[in-house]
């Protein structure tokens, strides 16, 4: 590699001319990134409260194991480690967090704000040493894609949920058709959380972004304009899909308390 | 129009202060003056570095400016006026040719296309070097590692022609998406903000953002053949980026360089070393890829 002789004397944490409020945006994604998982770890812990009727939490579907209504193995598997609490979400939280953890956009933002690598563009660092994403443990990052497969299953499961939250209990041990507030809150998440996927970089890539000549295969083509489409917006979604997410989980768990009321629509 | 020609006012408006006899020189010249006269006139401070070889210190100056002034233009005035050795690269003056990179209140940017209007009037508008490159003096930077980097990657190198007569034959559309990459007008400013070489100065082991616009044009072609996936990942270390988007924020050409460049550019590295799955597909797609019938 070419040579360069060292620049201008090395700035310390911090320090940069600019004059804007360079530090807010580090400090809005760590408030809001910390109050996430604060709040999504303490809601997987809970194991409660986490269906209302025919609604489920996203947080915890599918439940794989647990509630016997919508289990779809069975109850508390004899496996699990008596020192852990048991709670159907711990099982399934860990992949669509470690989509976002691996998402480009997240990766460049919670550098900023918890790492300060660097604060903001233009700004000091705290650390003179870096090795990026070449070594241990940030090389893992370039497995995404896995998650990003994982992701997708996830939302075929979500879009079923909104499906069952369209069926209510008619009284009669039977079912009927129905729309309430919880529904749409539900189909909101799984459009948010669908313009937020297949938006995702990896996925523009996988669907025809690694090919030099996209022309000559129109089905990729199509897909990766619809993909580079939604990725102009990722940040946006990112960000959507999270409130999204963590409101559906809310509103579920605050009607199952009692503490809000579900609107029946139709 | 020879510039010593009588003014023609058949068919343009008449400037202002136009009369009989009066030269296209003159007349114009007395235009500009009147329309500066009208301009509204204030004063400004700039603290501009002032040095040799990284040392030095920010100088004060105070200078008249006139409204839709750049930077460039203060930058001038000053020269003229207050300090004519004060060292300055310029050329185009209209963002176009990449020589006026500096740091303009914290920030790199280029100064001729930072309007002073832009900025902050109650405070001295700092203006410094580029902090990623050796320092030459007062406001110029050693540039020159960008091109021996430059010289570093592999070049286009085109499958065998397609037509007898030695031409080739591409749609528009695969082209399309290189061809955003070729406005870079190499001002280095995405170098310059990029904390790789800024804070960690890895000059040895990363080529930089500009340099991966450019290895994506290349790699990205529809024509061209040669692999520079690996070279990217050891040689060129795009593992270093950690996707800031930095060099997106200070682009002058608004190039996408982080989404539609370096991801699409780390992804093929994650192909090629990381994912064993997609470089069989990669190989069967690649397989089917051939010049057009």
């Amino acid at each position: 590699m070419a040579h360069a002789p060292l620049p201008l004397a090395h700035r310390g944490f911090g320090e940069t001319l600019r004059r804007d409020a360079w530090w807010l945006q580090p400090l809005v994604v760590l408030t809001i990134l910390s109050a996430f998982v604060v709040y999504a770890t303490w809601a997987a812990f809970q194991n409660a409260h986490y269906t209302y009727g025919n609604y489920l939490s996203p947080f915890y579907s599918p439940v794989l194991f647990g509630d016997p209504r919508f289990a779809w193995i069975g109850p508390k598997p004899e496996w699990w480690p008596n020192l852990l609490p048991f709670s159907p979400a711990l099982i399934i939280l860990p992949f669509p967090g470690l989509f976002r953890v691996t998402c480009y956009y997240y990766r460049g933002a919670y550098y900023k704000a918890f790492w300060a690598d660097p604060p903001n563009c233009a700004v000091g660092e705290p650390r003179n040493s870096y090795l990026g994403e070449r070594h241990f443990p940030l090389i893992i990052q370039n497995i995404h894609r896995y998650f990003l497969y994982i992701a997708v299953l996830f939302l075929l499961i979500l879009a079923h949920d909104v499906w069952d939250a369209l069926w209510f209990d008619n009284g009669a041990g039977g079912v009927r058709f129905g729309i309430g507030v919880g529904t749409l809150v539900l189909a909101l998440n799984v459009v948010l959380l669908t313009c937020y996927t297949l938006g995702c970089h990896s996925m523009r890539h996988i669907v025809g972004g690694f090919l030099d000549q996209l022309s000559r295969h129109p089905v990729r083509k199509k897909a990766y304009d619809c993909s580079s489409c939604l990725n102009r917006w990722h940040m946006k979604w990112a960000w959507m899909s999270l409130f999204g997410v963590a409101f559906a989980d809310l509103y579920i768990r605050l009607c199952s308390m009692g503490v809000w009321h579900d609107w029946r629509i139709l | 129009m020879s510039t010593n020609a009588p003014i023609s006012t058949a068919g343009t408006t008449p400037a202002p202060a136009a009369t009989a006899g009066m030269t296209a020189k003159d007349a114009y010249t007395a235009a500009q003056a009147e329309q500066d006269a009208a301009a509204k006139h204030q004063t400004r401070t700039f603290k501009i570095w002032r040095g040799e070889a990284g040392k030095g210190e920010f100088v004060e100056f105070t200078q008249e400016v006139v409204e839709g002034m750049v930077v460039l233009d203060a930058v001038h005035e000053i020269q003229a006026t207050q300090a004519n050795d004060l060292a300055c690269r310029w050329n185009c003056k209209a963002g176009k040719c990449g020589s006026c990179s500096a740091e303009i209140n914290g920030m790199p940017k280029l100064m001729c296309m930072t309007r002073l209007a832009e900025l902050d009037a109650d405070k001295p508008v700092t203006i410094e070097p580029m902090r990623a490159f050796p320092h030459v003096r007062d406001l110029v930077t050693d540039v020159s590692w960008n091109y021996r980097v430059k010289q570093q990657i592999q070049p286009f190198t085109p499958r065998p022609p397609d037509a007898e007569d030695g031409t080739w034959r591409m749609q528009q559309s695969d082209v399309d998406r290189v061809q955003e990459f070729r406005k870079c007008i190499e001002c280095f400013l995405c170098q310059d903000v990029c904390h790789v070489l800024r804070d960690h100065h890895k000059h040895e082991s990363f080529i930089g953002p500009r340099f991966l616009v450019y290895a994506a044009a290349l790699e990205m072609h529809p024509l061209d053949t040669a692999d520079r996936v690996p070279e990217l990942k050891q040689a060129h270390g795009i593992g270093y980026c950690n996707i800031t988007k930095c060099c997106t924020k200070v682009c002058p050409e608004h190039i996408t360089i982080t989404d539609n460049a370096i991801i699409p550019l780390k992804e093929r590295v994650v192909d090629e070393f990381f994912d064993p799955l997609g470089k069989l597909v990669k190989i069967f797609s690649r397989r089917r890829e051939g010049p057009p019938a």
